[in-house]
């Protein structure tokens, strides 16, 4: 009934005036433009970096030559640290890090992996040398695998479990060798 | 308790702004003023309550809360109190809440005019601004909170939220981070909130243009009750941008006023649809035409105007991806995208009746080169929205993250801003209905000959040879001649009539018609900025070195010497490291500058500040690169020469005094306006 | 507007065949600035460095150029570049170099390859289509859309259209 007291709110919409080619066009466009501006901010979201879903799979030369494929590494479990040798709080974590990594070491199912971000080839190696740092490091080469990430600055560690998917993520340094520890334990038991 | 009383008015606010737009709705179906009037009251209410709301934030901040987490993320104890209150919207929660106050205060003052003639329009107001005002409150409450607490649980960690959590105990932190040095800068001080303002302001046309939509009152009508709005939102838009640049210039240390970043772009597309639609409007004035486009301008402006307050919301935000990876990214998408769809949709309704009866006679008439105006300002509005949302869509099939920056906007823009600039000289000159090249020309001819000789004659003999900066001149001078011959031949005219002296007729003749007159200072203060950025456009030059003391940087006619050098700490917790230098020019002693380096203990943050030596012909900037911590004996400078860049900041002065005087309340004369205004079609 | 087009093209097109012929260049010259070398260590100076990282951007502070960037990780990157031309390289080479280790967000603007092109192309095309939605729009309204309603400008006297303005001031002037 209200309907029928309104004089002048919304008389019979008309339908748009002549069919053109050149509008549909430009409408389709706009609405794809639109869709792919949708699907861009959904993927900023980083919908595909989440606990309990597949980590992203990417290859790694090490500084050594090696190259290590993630994805290659399935019953392992891996940890894969961000790092720069200009960043201060990498510095704090880097001890701790090494040490955890000659404590699971010889179990032979863990691995440590160091990507140094934006960073240039002489100042890393001088890092890894100043900290005695043994598991294997590399160049993230075209900051491809810190887009893959989304990381939003180092450090930054990630973790792996055995079957591939992304378990842990840390956006801050570590404060004892005891809390990495403590992080993957449970994980190696899976 | 002061946080629950905050936050308990900012809750009301939303529930009120929700009834607001239901009564609005209701009342507008079915014609029953009560309702209506119910949410205009509703409307009024939310002013008082998020006047509370924003105090008790104020309080809390300058109190030095700090078991709030956004006071002891903004505030920390050596801040001095204006620095305490005004970081209020030092960061994205509070600048949101200080958004809607404003928002509440503009939409208020308009519930309180006299809606007599126009009360068909007030319900569709009131539902627009209220919607709006209830999409920010709702992220304040639900999502970026500025009352959230700190509280520490058993196991050590400590989280945020509104209400205690389980076994939580209240955790005040000795003291806060304190603001951004970057943002404690005089200019970035006001800069947000004269950016706001004008965002906030552009909302009244859009709720005008909805209101007419939904209504169907399609005349001329809205325009004419906003106008007055639009210009006090663009004035404060084009502040905003101003002193934005004037920051960046002073503290941002790269020599520069303008990055082209995404937070900069996001600001500078609402005005330059703004700026379209305040020329396009004129057109619906005068000749009743273009009616869907200017509704099309005042949706896309409204649009812009939300996708700037989230992307500026704290002035420091690096990209697009950092906005698209915020939590409250996709709220606003989703808002904008909803709005916009339903915009058009109305619009779409309307369209038919939207259809004008005018025609357009000529294509040198007056209204046709604002359509080139309009389509110069879209294109420039293409430029920058295609450059900031590129590296997004360029992700999605490579993988890898661009960077679309200074040379790409520079190159798209730079024939578009020249555009605009020779149709600013060309414009004036034209009649509406109907110019033919004949009568343009009669009246181009002099300021052309003019302009020729000031703005190319005169720069080759000064030594400037790139065809780029004589075009640029030419063009300056050209739209200065013309301007300013129209003043003259509008003087003349009067005072040959009316027997007044030249200054006299001039003012009268201002006064007569400020949005006319108005509008010409305004092209002048354009052509004053356009000299100031086209001096660093093209003219910018720069050397950096590593001296010791004593020695000195050459840098065309300059030479710095670096005298001494002191480090030294403040009792607002700063390091200081601040450069003696002395300043000559051919060899003549001009005086000292002082480059220097802060760095703030509280955020680890450095902030550069340059040694300027400004002066109306050039601009000495300089900044201290880089020093030896130890010795001091030898330190690295970085110096520009910066020409006429001072014309810039002038010629913003002259901008903003050009659109106090058009946008200036015409009291006395308003009914005789009111019937002079009414298009030229329908006068007897 | 045509013109505007053209320039973005044109400048692509120059760029990428410039690109290709100072690559041949630097080549060519490798070995002798490596000759250079040996005789005396040439130092590049900071407008040098400057001159090439100011179309650089870091991703560590992304929006501000290279050359004026304060932190540790960029002030590293000059130094690279510096090493850089110290052996010779050419800004190309430089630029290849960061691009392959850093992606090619180091750059100011993204090379035209591949999809990138999209970003040259799109505002140009955009522009025409404004162009010519203007034009048709234009013709429409020419033509009268409003033929049942009477012109306005046949209602004027032909020489108040012709100087409106001072009309209208004069208009003006009446109301005194």
């Amino acid at each position: 009934m209200p309907d029928e007291v309104i004089p002048s709110s919304l008389p019979d919409a008309q339908p748009a005036s002549r069919f053109s080619w050149g509008r549909v066009l430009v409408w389709a466009f706009l609405g794809g433009l639109l869709l792919l501006l949708f699907f861009g901010l959904l993927r900023a979201q980083g919908t595909n970096v989440r606990i309990g879903k597949p980590a992203p799979d990417f290859t790694l030369t090490t500084y050594d030559g090696q190259v290590i494929q993630l994805s290659a590494l399935r019953g392992k479990v891996v940890l894969i640290n961000f790092w720069a040798s200009w960043c201060k709080p990498c510095e704090d974590e880097a001890e701790e890090l090494e040490a955890a990594w000659r404590y699971f070491q010889p179990r032979g199912d863990v691995l440590f992996l160091g990507i140094a971000w934006t960073d240039t080839e002489e100042k890393s190696l001088a890092y890894l040398q100043r900290f005695g740092i043994t598991y294997p490091n590399g160049a993230d080469m075209g900051t491809r695998i810190s887009q893959l990430y989304r990381i939003t600055g180092v450090p930054e560690t990630y973790l792996v479990d055995r079957q591939g998917n992304l378990v842990y993520i840390k956006i801050s340094p570590f404060l004892s060798t005891q809390e990495i520890i403590d992080v993957i334990t449970p994980y190696l038991e899976q | 308790m002061i946080i629950d009383f905050g936050f308990g008015a900012t809750l009301i606010a939303f529930l009120v702004s929700i009834y607001g737009v239901i009564a609005a709705i209701v009342g507008s179906r079915n014609r029953a003023l009560k309702w209506i009037e119910s949410a205009r009251l509703a409307m009024l209410l939310t002013f008082p309550l998020l006047t509370v709301a924003a105090l008790s934030l104020i309080y809390l901040l300058v109190g030095g809360h700090f078991e709030v987490e956004f006071v002891s993320s903004v505030t920390s104890r050596s801040m001095p109190l204006y620095l305490r209150i005004t970081a209020l919207w030092g960061a994205q929660a509070g600048s949101l809440v200080f958004w809607c106050w404003l928002l509440a205060g503009f939409a208020s003052a308009v519930t309180l005019r006299n809606w007599e003639r126009d009360s068909e329009f007030l319900p569709w107001v009131i539902v627009v601004a209220l919607t709006t005002l209830s999409f920010f409150l709702m992220l304040v409450i639900f999502f970026e909170n500025p009352f959230s607490r700190l509280w520490a649980l058993p196991n050590g960690e400590v989280i945020v939220a509104m209400f205690q959590p389980r076994q939580g105990a209240l955790f005040t932190p000795a003291d806060g981070q304190g603001l951004n040095p970057l943002l404690r800068h005089p200019g970035m001080i006001i800069h947000p909130p004269m950016l706001y303002l004008g965002f906030v302001g552009f909302v009244i046309p859009y709720a005008f243009a909805i209101a007419a939509l939904v209504t169907g009152r399609t005349d001329d009508r809205w325009i004419r009750l906003t106008r007055g709005w639009t210009l006090v939102a663009w004035l404060f838009l084009s502040l905003g941008l101003l002193l934005g640049g004037r920051w960046a210039y002073d503290v941002l240390g790269w020599g520069g006023y303008w990055g082209w970043d995404p937070v900069e772009i996001a600001a500078f597309m609402p005005w330059l649809t703004g700026t379209a639609f305040l020329h396009s409007v004129m057109i619906q004035e005068k000749r009743g035409m273009l009616k869907h486009w200017n509704m099309v301008l005042i949706i896309l402006t409204y649009c812009l105007v939300i996708f700037g307050t989230f992307l500026t919301r704290s002035g420091v935000l690096s990209s697009v991806h950092a906005f698209a990876q915020s939590a409250i990214g996709p709220m606003f998408f989703a808002f904008i995208g909803i709005t916009f769809i339903a915009s058009v949709t109305l619009l779409m309704r309307r369209w038919d009746e939207l259809k004008s009866h005018m025609q357009m006679t000529s294509m040198l008439s007056r209204e046709a080169l604002f359509l080139l105006n309009n389509l110069l300002f879209l294109g420039i509005l293409v430029v920058c929205f295609w450059g900031v949302i590129f590296p997004l869509i360029s992700e999605i099939f490579t993988g890898q993250k661009v960077t679309v920056g200074p040379p790409f906007y520079e190159r798209a823009t730079a024939p578009l801003f020249g555009g605009l600039l020779f149709l600013m000289g060309i414009a004036p000159l034209a009649a509406w209905r109907h110019s033919t090249v004949k009568t343009i020309g009669r009246a181009i001819w002099k300021p052309t000959l003019l302009s020729l000789v000031v703005g190319i004659i005169w720069p080759l003999l000064a030594g400037v040879r790139q065809p780029v900066a004589l075009l640029g001149f030419w063009l300056a001078a050209f739209v200065a001649a013309v301007t300013l011959y129209e003043f003259w031949r509008g003087a003349q005219a009067r005072s040959h009539r009316a027997g007044e002296g030249m200054l006299t007729a001039l003012w009268r003749l201002a006064g007569r018609n400020r949005r006319r007159y108005g509008g010409y200072i305004i092209h002048l203060g354009v052509v004053l900025m356009s000299l100031g950025i086209m001096g660093i456009e093209v003219f910018q030059t720069e050397t950096q070195g590593t001296i010791p003391q004593g020695d000195s940087l050459t840098l065309g006619e300059y030479t710095v010497t670096y005298d001494t050098l002191a480090v030294f700490n403040t009792n607002d917790g700063r390091n200081v490291a601040r450069a003696v230098m002395s300043v000559y020019r051919r060899g003549e002693y001009l005086g000292e500058i002082y480059p220097r380096r802060d760095f703030f203990f509280e955020s680890q943050q450095p902030m550069t500040i340059p040694g300027l030596r400004s002066t109306w012909e050039d601009d000495l900037y300089v900044i201290l690169v880089d020093w030896q911590p130890v010795s001091i004996q030898s330190a690295t400078f970085k110096v520009y020469h910066n020409p006429l860049v001072n014309w810039l900041w002038t010629g913003g002065l002259v901008f903003i005094l050009g659109t106090l005087v058009a946008a200036w309340p015409e009291k006395e004369r308003a009914r005789a306006i009111e019937r002079a205004k009414q298009p030229a079609y329908v006068r007897p | 507007m045509c013109a505007h087009e053209a320039d973005l093209e044109g400048t692509v097109n120059r760029t990428s065949s410039l690109f290709v012929w100072m690559l041949f260049f630097a080549l060519l010259l490798l070995p002798i600035s490596a000759m250079a070398q040996e005789a005396t260590p040439y130092v590049p100076s900071d407008d040098e460095v400057n001159a090439i990282a100011k179309d650089m951007y870091c991703p560590v502070c992304e929006n501000t150029p290279l050359d004026v960037c304060p932190t540790q990780a960029c002030e590293e990157w000059r130094q690279l570049i510096r090493e850089q031309l110290a052996q010779g390289w050419s800004e190309e080479q430089i630029k290849q170099f960061f691009v392959e280790r850093y992606g090619a967000r180091v750059l100011s603007a993204p090379p035209p390859r591949g999809i990138n092109w999209l970003v040259y192309v799109m505002p140009p095309l955009a522009f025409i289509a404004g162009v010519l939605i203007l034009v048709r729009a234009m013709r429409a309204w020419k033509a009268g859309t409003g033929a049942g309603t009477p012109s306005a400008v046949e209602e004027l006297p032909a020489e108040e259209a012709h100087d409106e303005y001072l009309r209208r001031v004069e208009e003006e002037l009446k109301k005194l």
